[in-house]
This record gives C-alpha cells, sequence and structure tokens, in this order.
C-alpha cells in the first residue's frame, strides 16, 4: 500500500510500482510517478515545514513551481540540496528528504515562540532596533543570521558533474499543455526546427491534472498522447523534458536548465547531473499556462489549506486524496471544479463558501446540481488546528464585501482547498522585455505587446483561459511563428474543445474577518516569508508606497517563489488601500530565472583545470621533468625557477643568477608575444604606433620600442626587428600580447585604413629559447652555422641561420644585460632543439632560469618590466625614458604627454633605491616617506616596484616610483612596513646596479 | 511628525498593533521654489539633501526621484563597504565615508545593518600579490585598517573555500579589511529619507525632470514632471542617467553607462561570514542576512540603459564562484537583475562643479557607489553649499580629464566594487 | 546574449565580438595643434546616449574585423551594421528621458 489516501486507481502513476523513501526520519511508501509532495500526502502527511519568521507549522499549498512552503533538504552531504519544492521532486527509490527551518523537530520547534512575539516582529521591525550600544548589531546579527536561512548548503564539494551545450532553433515552444502541445505540432508541421520545453517530465500540463476533459470528442489525455508521438517522429522537433526555461535574454536568448539525472535513483556515471541549454530561437511561442492564487483570509497558512487546482491534481494526477473532509473556498467558477473532483474522488465536501453574491458558471451549476451545500456571498473569517487545519469558521459577507455581518458557523474539516482567481504566467514574456496590461474582467496582468520581434503567448499564459481558446491560439501562434521564420504552414491543427472560463469572479483581495486586521489573526499574502496583509498595510502607513517599496519592506514576493502566488495579491490589497486602480500600482519587475537553477550549470564541464585556457609552451614538459615551479603569467604558465637538491626559492634564484653572469643561462622565453607585421607601410605604422623612429631602422636590426595609450601612458613595450624592406616581427610582453594585436588591428583598419600592412599573430608558431651568459657565443656557435661574430651580429643585430639542423630566427637582444640571443624556431622543433641545447651546453655549465631570476637579472639592469614597474598611471618621461620618445613625429598618445598635470616635477618617476643595510630586501609594494610619523596617515611618495636581493651585486636592489624622484638622487627615504619595522634607503644615482657601462653587451 | 526608533517605540506601538506608526517620510508634492534642488533620490542624493540640512542648515531643499527612492543602483547593488582604496585621494573619500558607515544607524536612528564582516580580496597571482601588498602598505600609511593574510590565515577564516594551487586560480594570499563590509541597501535610501524629512527636506517621487533652465550661464530651475521649479542649486545624483541630465545642460560627460549585474542563491543557514572578492575572476560573494548569497559579477563592454545585462557575464562569474566554492555548485540561483553603472576612464568618480554655474554633478562612481554613500552625500552637500569643493573631492573634478591628473583606480584597486 | 550580424561572417553570439565604442570619432590629424580640453574631448569624451547609440564592433574571434552599428541602448536591438568608414544610415535620433 502506497498510503493511506491513495486512491486504489486512476491517476498518471505506476499502482504496481512501489517506492520507498524517508522523510523528516521517517519509512514511507509511495508511487512511481508520484512527487514527493504527492506521496506525503498519500500517506496522510501535511505538515512539511516550518515558516521563515514565525515558525508556524506549514503543508503542502500547491501541486508545482509556485510552492512557497514545502521546501525540503534532499539527500545526504555531499551531495544534498537545499529548498527543494517537494512538489517539483520526483520520488525515486531510497530518496530520503527532511524538513527545513525546524529545530530540534518538525513537530517541536522552539522558534515557535516567535509566535508569542510576533507583534513584536511587524515588517521592518529590524530597521526599528538593535541600534544601541553601537557595538552590539555584530551580536544582534549573528543571532539572526542563525535563524534565517532555510535549508543547509552541502559542507563538502559537489561530486557532480554539469553540462552545457548551444542550440538553435526556429521555433522556441515553452510549455507542452493544451496551447504549447498545439503550437509545437503547427510549427513541428510546417518543418521549422522546433524546441518544445516542459519542466514536468510528462507532457500535457493542466489536462494531466483534469478529470474528464475532452478534446475533438476524445479524452483530453489521449490527444496529448498522439500529439507527443508525433511529435517525436518529427525529426525537426526536440522535446525538452525535466527543463525549466528559466530566462529570456535578448535577441531571442534563453537559459534552459535540463535535469539530467535527478530523477534516477542510480544515475548513470557519465550523465551529468543538470545541463544548460544555450538557446538561441528565432521565434517563440510562451504557453506556460497559469497559476491559481489563494485567497488571503485569516489564518490561510495552516497545513491543509490548499489551492483548488492543486486539490484537483493529487486526486486526477496522483489519485491521492489529500482530506476526508473538505470545504471550498473561492470566488469564482474554477473553485467548483475541485469540489466536484474531490466528491468524485470520496471526499466530503461539506460546504461551498463562495465570495460571490449570486455564485454562477457551469461548474457551479454542476456543483448545484449535485446537491453540494453552497453559501453564497460567505466567508472563512478564520481557521483552527496546530498541525492540520480542524474547522473553519464562516460568515456572511456585507454587501460591499469589506466585512462579515451575522451568525458565525463553525464547521469541521481537514482540507480547504481556495481558489482566488488566476494568473498567467507571463515570466519569460516579461524577462524579454514585454509589456503587460491589466484584464479587468479576469482580475489578472495579461501580455500586451512584446518588446522582441517574434515572441508571442498562447493559451491561458495569454489569459485564453479556455480549453478551446488554449488550443486554438497554439495552433495559431505555432502556425504563425513557423510562418514569420520563413516556413509554409502544414497539415492545419484544429482541435475542438469545450470553452470553459472560469468567470464569472468576485475579486475581493482581503478576506474580512470578524477581528481587526492584524489581531488574533493573520492574513498571509507570502507564506514562505510570512508576510501578512497587516504587513502591507504597516508599509504604507508609514510612507512606503511604491510598489517596489512594499516589497521591499515586507519582503512580500522575495521569497523562493518569487511571489508566484502572492504578488498579485499584494497588488491587490495596495490598490484597495488607496483606493487606486490596480494596474496603476504596477507589477515589480520580472526578473530571471523563473524557478531556482543550479550554479553547476554556469560553468558545466568548464571547471578546475578547464575554468580557463591553460597555455604552455613546446618545451614544458621537459620544465616538469626537471623539477621547475611554475608560476601563472596570464593564461601561460611559465617556469618560475628549478630547485635542486631541495634548494629553497632563494637559493636557486641566487644560483641561477650567477649562472647567467657567470658562465651561461638558457631561458625558454616562448611566451613572448610575437607579431609578424608585413606590407609597404610597415615601418610608417610602427612609426605612429611606437614612442621612437622606425622608418630609418636598417634591415637586420632590433629596436626596442615603448607603446602608449591615447592617455599618454605607456601599455606595452618590447623589441622589434626589421627582417626586410617591408617585414618586421614585434615581440611583446606575455600577458598581453593579444591587447597589443587587437590595438594595432584596431588603428590600422579604423584609424588608418590606408596604410598597406598586414598583422598576424605568430607567437605560439615559434619556440623561443634565449641563451645568456658570457658563454653564449661560444655554444650557439657549437650549433649554429650563422656568422656570430659581434662585428657580424652586433647587439642588437638579427640574422637567419640554422640551429641544431633547424631553421632558425637568432636575435642578439638581451633582457639581462649579458651577452644573449634569443633563438626563434619552428614551435614544433622547440623541444628537440631545446634538448640538443641543453646536451652540448653541459661543458659550459648551462643552467635553466626561471622567471624570478630573469626578474632580479633584468633589475640589476634598471630594465623596466610593464605591469610592474608600470600601472596604467606611468609615462615615458616617468620612466625617465625619454631618449626612446621622439620630439618630431607624432605617435599615438604623444599629445597627452604635454598636458598640464603631466608636466609637473612632482610626478612619480622611476628610481633606484639601496637600503642603507645591504642585506635588507625591501618587500615589493612598500610604500616610501620623507619622514616617518608616530602615526598615520603619512604623507607617501610612492612605492617599491621591484625589489630583490642581487647575488651579482653582493646586496638588496629595488627600483621604486617616487614623487619628483629623479631629483631626490642621494636623499634617504624610509619604509614604514607591516609590524612597525621601518627600513631606511636611498636613491640610487641610477636603476642601472651592475655594469652601467654595459661593457658585458658588447 | 516623526517619532524615534527603538526597542521601546516598537513596544508601544505593539500595544497598539503598529497602527499608529508615523510615516518614515512624507511624500510632498513640489513647491514652488528651493534654495537648493537634488536631482535623484537614491542614496547619494537622499545623503547630500540630509546634509546639506545637517552640516550646513540648507533646508529648504527638494529631491526629486522619477521613480521610487532607492530604486536605481541603490537598491541593486551588493552593498559592499570597504575603504581600502590605492590611492590617496581615493582611500581619503572611501575611508571618511567608512567612518560615517560606523555611526551611520545612530545618526539617522534607522538601523541600517551595517555589518562589519571584514572583507577579503584575494591575490591569485605573483602580480596580485605584489598589488595587494603595494596597496595594504598604502591603506596602512593613509590611517586605513588593512592587513595581508597568507592563504592558511584565508583558509581559517573561509573554511570552504578551495585554495588548491592546482586549480586555475589558487589563492596565493589576500588582503583584508576587517572594519569592512555589508550594509542593508534600501535601508540607506529609507533612513536618509527619513532623517533629511525630519530636517525639512522635502522628498518628491514619482517626479522626472526633463530639463534644466538657465540665465546667464546660471541655473534657474529644474521642469520636472510635475512643473517648473525654481532652484537657487542642483545638484544632479543620477547614477547611470548622468550622461542624459549633462546633455539636457548642455555639457557632455566623460562616462559610459553600462550594465552591471548581480544575483542571489536562495537563502541558506550561514556557510560563508566575510565578503570575499576576487578581481581576477571578476566575482565577489557574501552572504545576506536572510541567508540568500549575494554574487556581483562584471560589467558588460556596452552602453546599456535597460537595466539587464548579457548572459556570459553571469556565467563566467557563476563559473569561476563555483571555482573558489566548489561546494557552491548544488546552490541555486534565485534572482538576477542589472543595474547601470556610469563608468569614467579611470574608474574614480566626479563630484564637481560644472560649465553651468550653480549646477553640481555627482556620478561615474562605476561600479562601486554604494558604499561611499555617506561621504560622497558629506562632500557633494559641501560643494553645493560652499559653491567649492570639500578637501575630499577636489581631486575628483570633471577637469581633470583634461590636465591629464587622473586618479586611476583600474590597476591595483581590482575590481571597483 | 546579443546577436550580432558581422557583415562579413553572418549573425554570431556577442561573446565572439568586442565593443570599441562611439563610432565616426576620427583621431586628429595634427594632435600637437590642438588645446588640452580639445584633446581631452578626443581621447575620454563619448557620447553616451539613452536611445541610437552608434558604436564599433570588432569581431574578435572570428574575421577580426571591425564594423559600426546602430543599437539602440534601451531595446538593444541592433538597427543597423555598417562598414568602418562610411556614414551612418539614415536612422531616426531617438532619445528616450
Amino acid at each position: 500500500m502506497s498510503g493511506r489516501m491513495r486512491l486504489p486507481h486512476g491517476g498518471q502513476i505506476d499502482h504496481n510500482k512501489p517506492l520507498s523513501f524517508t522523510f523528516n526520519g521517517r519509512a514511507y511508501k509511495g508511487l512511481a510517478g508520484d512527487t514527493l509532495a504527492a506521496a506525503l500526502l498519500a500517506n496522510g502527511v501535511h505538515l512539511v515545514g516550518r515558516s521563515f519568521k514565525y515558525h508556524r507549522p506549514r503543508g503542502i499549498v500547491t501541486a508545482g513551481p509556485e510552492e512557497p512552503n514545502a521546501l525540503v533538504q534532499v539527500g545526504e552531504d555531499p551531495r544534498t540540496d537545499p529548498n527543494i519544492k517537494a512538489t517539483q521532486l520526483e520520488l525515486v527509490e531510497g530518496l530520503s528528504a527532511q524538513p527545513q527551518n525546524a529545530w530540534p523537530s518538525l513537530e517541536f520547534d522552539v522558534g515557535a515562540v516567535n509566535t508569542l512575539a510576533a507583534r513584536l516582529i511587524p515588517a521592518g521591525f529590524y530597521y526599528k532596533t538593535f541600534m544601541w550600544p553601537v557595538s552590539a548589531w555584530k551580536t544582534y546579527e549573528h543571532i539572526i543570521r542563525r535563524a534565517a536561512g532555510l535549508g543547509r548548503a552541502p559542507s563538502q564539494r559537489d561530486p557532480d558533474r554539469y553540462d552545457k551545450t548551444y542550440a538553435y532553433c526556429d521555433v522556441l515552444v515553452v510549455g507542452a499543455g493544451p496551447a504549447g502541445l498545439a503550437a509545437a505540432l503547427a510549427a513541428g508541421r510546417s518543418g521549422a526546427r522546433v524546441v518544445l520545453v516542459e519542466q514536468d517530465h510528462l507532457l500535457g500540463g493542466a489536462l494531466l491534472s483534469a478529470a474528464e476533459e475532452m478534446i475533438d470528442g476524445q479524452a483530453a489525455l489521449d490527444w496529448v498522447r498522439a500529439a507527443e508521438t508525433e511529435l517525436s517522429q518529427m525529426a525537426n522537433v526536440r522535446i525538452l523534458r525535466r527543463t525549466i526555461a528559466y530566462g529570456a535574454f535578448d535577441h531571442g536568448f534563453f537559459g534552459l536548465m535540463e535535469n539530467v539525472t535527478d530523477h534516477l535513483a542510480e544515475p548513470p556515471a557519465e550523465l551529468p547531473r543538470h545541463r544548460l541549454w544555450k538557446l538561441r530561437a528565432k521565434q517563440a511561442v510562451f504557453c506556460a499556462g497559469a497559476i491559481e492564487r489563494p485567497l488571503v483570509f485569516a489564518d490561510n497558512d495552516r497545513p491543509g489549506i490548499m489551492t483548488a487546482s492543486s486539490v484537483q491534481s493529487y486526486i486526477n494526477r496522483y489519485a491521492v486524496r489529500p482530506g476526508k473532509r473538505a470545504v471550498v473556498f473561492t470566488n469564482n467558477d474554477s473553485g467548483y471544479g475541485a469540489a466536484l473532483d474531490m466528491t468524485a474522488a470520496g471526499i466530503e465536501v461539506v460546504a461551498v463558501i463562495d465570495l460571490r453574491s449570486a455564485p454562477s458558471g457551469p461548474l457551479t451549476e454542476r456543483a448545484e446540481a449535485a446537491g453540494l451545500r453552497i453559501l453564497a456571498e460567505h466567508a472563512i473569517i478564520g481557521t483552527a488546528g496546530r498541525k492540520r487545519v480542524t474547522k473553519v469558521r464562516v460568515a456572511e459577507l456585507a454587501v460591499e464585501g469589506d466585512a462579515v455581518v451575522g451568525a458565525v458557523e463553525e464547521i469541521d474539516c481537514d482540507l480547504i482547498a481556495n481558489s482566488g482567481g488566476w494568473s498567467p504566467t507571463v515570466h519569460l514574456f516579461c524577462h524579454a522585455k514585454g509589456s503587460l496590461n491589466w484584464d479587468e474582467e479576469h482580475a489578472c496582468f495579461v501580455p500586451d505587446k512584446a518588446m522582441q520581434a517574434g515572441q508571442r503567448c498562447a493559451g491561458s499564459a495569454n489569459g485564453a483561459f479556455g480549453l478551446g481558446s488554449c488550443l486554438a491560439e497554439g495552433a495559431e501562434a505555432g502556425t504563425a511563428a513557423a510562418a514569420e521564420a520563413g516556413f509554409q504552414a502544414g497539415a492545419a491543427v484544429t482541435v475542438e474543445s469545450e470553452d470553459r472560463d472560469f468567470l464569472p469572479g468576485r475579486w475581493i483581495w482581503l478576506v474580512p474577518s470578524d477581528k481587526p486586521l492584524g489581531q488574533k489573526a493573520k492574513h498571509f499574502v507570502d507564506q514562505q516569508n510570512d508576510v501578512t496583509a497587516a504587513d502591507l498595510k504597516l508599509a504604507l502607513r508609514e510612507g512606503y508606497v511604491s510598489i517596489e517599496h512594499v516589497k521591499r519592506y515586507t519582503t512580500t514576493g522575495m521569497a523562493t517563489d518569487q511571489g508566484k502566488l502572492g504578488n498579485v495579491n499584494a497588488i491587490g490589497i495596495v490598490a484597495e488601500e488607496f483606493g487606486r486602480p490596480l494596474p496603476e500600482v504596477g507589477v515589480t519587475t520580472f526578473r530571471p530565472p523563473f524557478t531556482p537553477v543550479s550554479f553547476g550549470i554556469f560553468g558545466g564541464r568548464d571547471v578546475d583545470d578547464l575554468l580557463d585556457p591553460l597555455r604552455r609552451t613546446p618545451m614544458h614538459a621537459w620544465h616538469e621533468r626537471n623539477g621547475a615551479l611554475f608560476e601563472d603569467v596570464g593564461q601561460w604558465r611559465r617556469p618560475w625557477y628549478y630547485p635542486q637538491f631541495g634548494e629553497d626559492m632563494h637559493t636557486a634564484v641566487n644560483r641561477e643568477v650567477k649562472a647567467v653572469r657567470q658562465s651561461l643561462g638558457i631561458l625558454d622565453a616562448s611566451t613572448l608575444g610575437k607579431i609578424d607585421i608585413q606590407g609597404p607601410d610597415a615601418a610608417e605604422f610602427l612609426n605612429r604606433v611606437y614612442t621612437n623612429a622606425w622608418k630609418k631602422l636598417d634591415i637586420g636590426r632590433c629596436r626596442y620600442g615603448l607603446m602608449l595609450g591615447e592617455d599618454g601612458m605607456v601599455t606595452d613595450d618590447g623589441v622589434t626587428t626589421r627582417l626586410g624592406e617591408n617585414h618586421f616581427l614585434m615581440t611583446t610582453t606575455t600577458g598581453n600580447a593579444a591587447a597589443v594585436l587587437s590595438h594595432l588591428e584596431d588603428y590600422l583598419q579604423t584609424e588608418w585604413p590606408d596604410l598597406k600592412v598586414f598583422l598576424t599573430s605568430v607567437t605560439e608558431q615559434f619556440a623561443t629559447i634565449t641563451l645568456s651568459g658570457p658563454n653564449a657565443r661560444k655554444l650557439l656557435a657549437e650549433l649554429s652555422d650563422a656568422e656570430l661574430s659581434p662585428n657580424a651580429l652586433p647587439h642588437m643585430g638579427y640574422t637567419a641561420a640554422r640551429v641544431a639542423g633547424v631553421p632558425a630566427r637568432i636575435f642578439r637582444i638581451s633582457f639581462t644585460g649579458e651577452l644573449s640571443y634569443e633563438i626563434n624556431v619552428p614551435a614544433s622543433f622547440g623541444m628537440a632543439v631545446w634538448q640538443t641545447v641543453m646536451t652540448v651546453g653541459e661543458r659550459y655549465g648551462i643552467t635553466p632560469y626561471g622567471t624570478e631570476a630573469m626578474h632580479v637579472l633584468r633589475a640589476e639592469k634598471g630594465y623596466i618590466i610593464v605591469g610592474q614597474e608600470t600601472d596604467g598611471s606611468v609615462n615615458p618621461l616617468d620612466l625617465d625614458m625619454g631618449w626612446a620618445v621622439s620630439k618630431t613625429k607624432d605617435f599615438i598618445g604623444k599629445r597627452s604627454l604635454t598636458r598640464a598635470d603631466m608636466l609637473k616635477p612632482d610626478r612619480k618617476q622611476l628610481v633606484g633605491i639601496l637600503t642603507q643595510d645591504p642585506q635588507e630586501v625591501l618587500p615589493e609594494g612598500a610604500q616610501l616617506v620623507e619622514q616617518v610619523l608616530p602615526q598615520p596617515p603619512m604623507p607617501m611618495l610612492g612605492h617599491v616596484t621591484s625589489s630583490y636581493y642581487s647575488p651579482n651585486c653582493g646586496r638588496s636592489i629595488a627600483m621604486a616610483l617616487v614623487k619628483g624622484g629623479l631629483a631626490r638622487k642621494g636623499e634617504t627615504l624610509y619604509a614604514p612596513l607591516e609590524g612597525g619595522k621601518t627600513v631606511a634607503c636611498v636613491v640610487a644615482e641610477s636603476p642601472v646596479f651592475f655594469d652601467p657601462a654595459g661593457e658585458r653587451l658588447k | 511628525m516623526t517619532s524615534r526608533y527603538s526597542v521601546f517605540s516598537l513596544l508601544r506601538n505593539a500595544l497598539s498593533y503598529h497602527e499608529n506608526w508615523p510615516q518614515a517620510w512624507q511624500n510632498k508634492e513640489p513647491k514652488p521654489r528651493y534654495d537648493v534642488v537634488i536631482v535623484g533620490g537614491g542614496g547619494h542624493g537622499l545623503a547630500t539633501a540630509y546634509y546639506l540640512a545637517k552640516n550646513h542648515g540648507i533646508t529648504n531643499v527638494a529631491v526629486v526621484e522619477r521613480g521610487w527612492l532607492g530604486g536605481g543602483n541603490t537598491g541593486r547593488n551588493t552593498t559592499i563597504v570597504r575603504s581600502n582604496y590605492l590611492w590617496d585621494q581615493s582611500a581619503a573619500l572611501y575611508e571618511h565615508a567608512l567612518k560615517l558607515w560606523e555611526g551611520l544607524s545612530q545618526d539617522l536612528n534607522y538601523n541600517v545593518m551595517f555589518s562589519q564582516r571584514g572583507v577579503l580580496n584575494l591575490a591569485h597571482s605573483q602580480h596580485d600579490l605584489r598589488e595587494v601588498s603595494r596597496r595594504i602598505n598604502a591603506n596602512r600609511l593613509n590611517g586605513v585598517d588593512s592587513e595581508f593574510l597568507t592563504p592558511a590565515q584565508v583558509q581559517e577564516m573561509v573554511p570552504i573555500m578551495d585554495l588548491r594551487a592546482k586549480g586555475r586560480y589558487p589563492v596565493l594570499g589576500a588582503s583584508l579589511q576587517r572594519r569592512g563590509g555589508t550594509a542593508r541597501h534600501d535601508a540607506v535610501a529609507w533612513g536618509y529619507a527619513r532623517a533629511a524629512d525630519a530636517l525639512g527636506v522635502d522628498i518628491i517621487q514619482e517626479c522626472p525632470v526633463n530639463g534644466f533652465r538657465r540665465e546667464n550661464g546660471r541655473i534657474t530651475g529644474v521642469e520636472t514632471g510635475k512643473g517648473f521649479i525654481e532652484a537657487g542649486k542642483v545638484g544632479v545624483v543620477t547614477a547611470g542617467h548622468s550622461s542624459v541630465m549633462a546633455e539636457m545642460a548642455g555639457f557632455r560627460l566623460p562616462v559610459q553607462s553600462l550594465p552591471l549585474q548581480a544575483l542571489v542563491s536562495e537563502p541558506v543557514k550561514p556557510v560563508i561570514d566575510t565578503v570575499v572578492m576576487s578581481g581576477a575572476v571578476h566575482a565577489y560573494v557574501s552572504q545576506s542576512d536572510k541567508g540568500e548569497l549575494v554574487i556581483g559579477a562584471g560589467v558588460d563592454s556596452y552602453i546599456g540603459y535597460g537595466q539587464r545585462g548579457s548572459m556570459p557575464v553571469t556565467e563566467e562569474t557563476l563559473a569561476a564562484i563555483c571555482e573558489l566554492f566548489p561546494l557552491f555548485r548544488r546552490m541555486r540561483m534565485l534572482r538576477q537583475w542589472g543595474g547601470i553603472v556610469d563608468v569614467c576612464p579611470d574608474a574614480s568618480p566626479i563630484l564637481s562643479k560644472t560649465p553651468v554655474e550653480g549646477l553640481y554633478f555627482n556620478c561615474g562612481w562605476g561600479t562601486g557607489g554604494f558604499k561611499a554613500t555617506p561621504g560622497s552625500g558629506w562632500v557633494f552637500a559641501h560643494t553645493i553649499a560652499q559653491d567649492e569643493p570639500h578637501a575630499l573631492n577636489a581631486a575628483f573634478s570633471i577637469d581633470r580629464f583634461r590636465s591629464g591628473f587622473l586618479i586611476d583606480e583600474h590597476g591595483a584597486a581590482a575590481v571597483a566594487h | 546574449m546579443l546577436l550580432i550580424s558581422c557583415p562579413h561572417c553572418g549573425p554570431r553570439c556577442e561573446s565572439e565580438f568586442a565593443n570599441g565604442g562611439e563610432a565616426h570619432i576620427e583621431r586628429p590629424k595634427d594632435p600637437e595643434t590642438l588645446s588640452d580640453a580639445d584633446w581631452a574631448e578626443f581621447v575620454f569624451f563619448r557620447d553616451n546616449p539613452k536611445g541610437l547609440v552608434l558604436e564599433r564592433w570588432n569581431h574578435a574571434q572570428g574575421c577580426r574585423r571591425w564594423f559600426n552599428a546602430a543599437r539602440d541602448s534601451v531595446t538593444y536591438e541592433i538597427l543597423a551594421v555598417y562598414p568602418m568608414g562610411s556614414p551612418p544610415p539614415a536612422l531616426d535620433p531617438k532619445r528616450y528621458v
């Protein structure tokens, strides 16, 4: 038996497939096809949670995504999920769920003392108190934070995988109810590529919950099955079940989340848990149906009080009786549907309380005919029952509908099915900035104009509530969408059905009671956030009159259901209070997602090592084998240093640095950006983008260049070589290569399209091996056929030759101040050449060095690193590099260098810094002051940009940007460090600490 | 008139079922003339009005708001408050704001829930470490609390963070400003509105400004949806729409209006007790008192007045968040939204006189204006009252783009939230 | 996510493109003759219209070519794309307030 409240047959469930599950530590049985909510109701369980603020006992209210109360914690850590709606959770064998927000237990919740203190904590109470003493907020906040929150996040890394994919279609149909199926059929028959998205695992929408709807003379669900079969057989139609179209974005772009495995007891290892579909649709048809609103009456939150349509859903779809003795409370015809279905299911309907003075409508008439007791122009004015509703108090409504009169009748019941009307699901339409109209007759917001081309609503999502209209609108919309996407209509979708609306209705937003509002009873508008009608009125009384202020002050509509049940009621109550037409109050903005979507899908498989592309040089494996530690530079992973025999970083770097100066070092410089520049105007182009002159550079010569932005600030530097009359190779900093290429292309295409220049990124086409040190020439001579004498290949010279048998470009350029060769070989030969060089170089004690040693070596020479000595606010003159700035020609950024503030003598300028204690190494980032004050603030002169211990100088060296630094040579400055220590240092005569005459480069 | 808020007034009003609370502020219709009209009823505008009245005794002031108070970026931001900016001028301005935050609830008699839970800025590379160190040292010497945390200390503070060096963005350290934290954004607007109203400021909502009236190069009033309002001086604080306002006033601003997005998760019990920011991956996260993870993303690259951004931006942010916090992969996004931020070329604001005499602009806060709210209002009120900038905003003039004295917070301040 | 029609490659997702700010800003031919204010105008000041925007896009992850687009900055609708160097098409210079 799958629960004492289960009907023996019927429904869209498998009566022969029992499933075991636990809730709140107790074992239960359900059936395949159940949601957790259905299975709990089948077992007579209504109490499923406690409310957010007052910890009131709460039960299942709905059968869908609008559920405010039945939120559960599912599964065990680390596969545990908080805040899952039991009304959407498919039951699987072994499912384990826990109630949330109740301590120590659901039945006895200590937090419920809040109920007693409820009068002290109306909407916004926290803005009015907890202010003294000033320091106490931390404590108050701690308590508030513990009390708030719903479920628990997992405590460990999520072991599941997620996936994402792109998709394109001609027509997207959201919702596979009658309108959506008709739309998909119409579009599908035209040959258009159709994606049909349905959040449920079954197609049919509201028809799944209906008792006896007919379509084309057959049972509605038979028509659904036929439509499903036809759609499944169309190659141009994709049906995505268990998929939520969670957001509509610009230009027909949609976010969908597919639940791939949550409904499987033992998910196959190869499947992701959820999948993000990034879908671009030429046309879209929104057929997301409508959501029934509850009525706002006194103590309307007790377990056993449900929306009428959800009661029908539990009976008809899940074969569950949600109660034995029911009262229906309605203001429109559709509530009678629940009364009839309950009667048919053997639930005793003791009364139908109808706010309308003269109940009418097709279902009303059938209920009358069935002899149900109907109390017209009556209202429920109170309920009783702690963990389940046990009775209602009923009274007659005054003529105006704003008060009750006469005697109060008490009626025992364990279920209240209530209906306050229907709201079309316009969320996606509004995400895409469609506008709404207020439909006075149906009392709901309906789609008006779509902002984006090719978007439309159909069926009850469009305010067409009769089944016949839904089908007709769906078919029409599907045909129109396909036509606009360029497809001729196929066989017409013509289906007939009864067109029953829920009218007439009487729209009373706040059901009166015999007690003043807010006293001794609560009219809940937003159950999850415990917002009552009295809270709304308090907000208005206090001047929070905009609907957005009401929402934010009271938090109505901000819970995990995002106001799907409560928002229109709240707007109605506000409008009534002001005596303003409801549409004037307006709606709050609809924001994605329609229902919550997991964070995991946005990473998909691009997580861990795949989060961002990782770039490795052709010699990477060698570095790994030889124990390199790595540093991330942009997307590149570069060898940082190569510790040997347990060396620490300091020892290893010192060894590498010394080896370069004493004999020979080798550096993998492949990451430097390389841009091939060709064309008759290449030299002119370089002349415009670099600060110095380029036209007269000889073929076979290299030149250092600085690049600025138009604001005059240094953006990049590098050496560029003239390979031929019209052919240059530019190098850029590692991190900036892509940006520099974009910058060059931008100017070339948009400012100077007349220049004949072609740019090609060749960074990854070459491996770059730098040999540096006094023995560099000797080694290279052994490996190469190049003429390497200083006359043939001087400093800043270039030659093409073979190295280790491989065609190579040899640049005699140096970032260390030593005799250096940068050798470019085709990337695929990089490893082979490197290995040959290492083998042959052994006799010179060739030493691989990493970026750290490279930094020390260049700092010994006072060479800058863009991004370290510069930060976007440094110009070439600040760097004392006026020698690289042409006075005679224009270049990008030149005009900025003569603006008033650029010429001030107190700009920060780059200088060398020597600590008074030569063994003291300043931390990079240390700030320098003229005078140490006993306490801050202390006027700062600038900061240390680079600082190292230099084994070649036998002392520490540093560079700094210092206000008026070039005029401060010889001055003593101080670096007050974290922890109270102060380091005295002197501004050096020059930032070139090693071989200032450049003898070693000759 | 306004009654004081306290636990006692709460008790007293509970006895009368909260039927007797006065309005937090009165919603007024405009008078024909004001000494000062503030255009824009966000946090900065309301704070400006409050300090005009409180610090300068100028109470014939109106705040005109086209929609509802706090409906722009005040009510859309991720509420991070910190003052650990790199440059002296920025640090001084934001630190002044932070000091005001520390007494703001009491000053306004409105609990803005300023929560000094600390703000961590993560370093993921050697370059980040250098920049973090530079900023910490600058902050310390400017009197702004700032300290370095080793990876182990970061882990202790945020146990659920994954610091793995194996991942793409290993955490190599962080700067921590303990006095930083978060505040309740709406409460800031409402608290200032209530306090300003109590000092005689008129709060006028649903009153769009359609133009400025000038005579001989001097402002004389504003054309609004509720008619012409004469004004001695006008302060414009309309983040997102500053260029539109400047165009009405006949000059250009060096700002671009870009979409900035944020999102929250469903609420869960406390999992993260501090604010974590990572510039390298353009993500920041904190947990609201309600239990929602509040996550900020980067800006879109194009002009957008639509208060919405594009999916790839949030996608990247969430991917990065899931990388830093692998257990968040099972958390679910509840709501996402966008705002419009004015971004200056140097990522620093403009608080300045303008080419029109008596017209002042406060704009260009980019992605980080919320934290400055009290300080911004304070110095802007001074600028309007005295017709010259306060020492703290002298550097933030429109003229700096001509002279070249930019305050470039791009590089070292990481994401400037 | 915008769908942008690259004139060379066809419609592609926004994530393939880089925005280059306001179109039709010509770099001054002789910057040295400009005042500081005029130069600042070129470097830092851009129209920021709420309405019709003429802007530059680069198909960075495609053909890498620059082109111009006319877009509504409120609805985000792209009204036209046109080549670099050609004048903007005749469009309603729409402004929202």
